[in-house]
């Protein structure tokens, strides 16, 4: 008895991330992997998610403090500094 | 041979060595009351430590009190920083003790352990249904491997702003920890440790976060193309 797991396209596409983080048992590893090396589609959408997860970080790129509380901030650094001993 | 390239677990991402000296660096000129230094820190973590203040608290106010407060214990406890973890990862920590002190303040309760089931990560018309009798549960629609779809595309000006949309309509942790994951590099421990999940629950919010981007991304391509 080896074949105990088997995903069809519905189930695989939900257990993508539980793949790629290590999350599955060593037979569900397997059993994800042949099943991917034999459907197109589900290889697809793993090359989907790995593309999500290579250009997230272009995501954060544009997220930025709101001015007034970066200016607060640095006027903090500044009383610190002042009043710190040195 | 199917070509195993595709497959294969992705390395976790822990902070790199190259980044840790770059860390040590920048806490030096802190310690000698470098502005520019903690400017830099102040605009490498602010936005993130801000979506983290926001799970905690009411108001978008408060959870820039609390990013404030943070880094006023920062500059006043910088002395007694023995460099044992990373330097995010001990802002974080006080981060999210200013945040949950604060939260029990306003007497709001955060019920940061309990995670919610949601709709499956591809809607059910995708695929055939369970059944039929050859293909039961397996696609129906094509799926692109976006192998054409260039990199620049993907993150261009407006793509971001979809993707932004899809993120900002996500549960705010679901959001978080995609962001601290995916977008910032954090690994799954740093995560699970910042906001208290076991890591199975962490994988469901990256999961959940990580389709709904995925879905919105498709989208996007599908509109765009042709």
């Amino acid at each position: 008895m080896t074949d105990t797991v088997a995903y069809t396209c519905q189930e695989l596409v939900e257990v993508v991330t539980d793949y790629l983080e290590g999350g599955l048992s060593q037979p569900e590893r397997l059993a994800f992997e042949r099943h991917v090396g034999i459907c197109p589609p589900c290889r697809g959408y793993l090359a989907q998610l790995r593309r999500v997860v290579r250009s997230a970080a272009a995501l954060q790129e544009d997220e930025e403090l709101p001015p007034s509380l970066r200016e607060g901030l640095l006027r903090s650094f500044r009383d610190w500094k002042a009043e710190r001993p040195s | 041979m199917e070509s195993p390239r595709v497959i294969g677990p992705l390395q976790s991402n822990r902070l790199s060595s190259r980044a840790r000296s770059d860390e040590r660096k920048l806490l030096q000129r802190l310690q000698n009351g470098d502005e520019q230094a903690f400017a830099e820190l102040v605009d490498r973590y602010g936005a993130v430590m801000l979506r983290v203040a926001g799970l905690y608290v009411q108001s978008g106010a408060v959870a820039e009190d609390v990013v404030q407060e943070t880094w006023m214990r920062v500059l006043t406890s910088l002395d007694r920083f023995e460099g044992r973890s990373s330097l995010r990862t001990w802002i974080f920590a006080i981060l999210g003790n200013c945040a949950r002190r604060r939260a029990r303040r306003e007497g709001r309760c955060v019920p940061l352990a309990a995670v919610d089931g949601d709709g499956p990560s591809v809607p059910a018309g995708r695929f055939f249904s369970r059944t039929h009798p050859r293909w039961a549960r397996m696609w129906a629609t094509p799926v692109d491997d976006w192998e054409t779809v260039s990199d620049e595309r993907l993150v261009a000006g407006e793509t971001r702003e979809r993707l932004r949309e899809a993120l900002d309509a996500l549960p705010a942790r679901c959001a978080l920890v995609f962001v601290l994951r995916d977008a910032e590099g954090w690994s799954g421990d740093e995560v699970c440790e910042l906001l208290g999940l076991t890591a199975a629950n962490q994988r469901v919010l990256l999961h959940r976060a990580r389709s709904r981007v995925r879905a919105a991304m498709e989208q996007y391509v599908e509109e765009t193309s042709g």
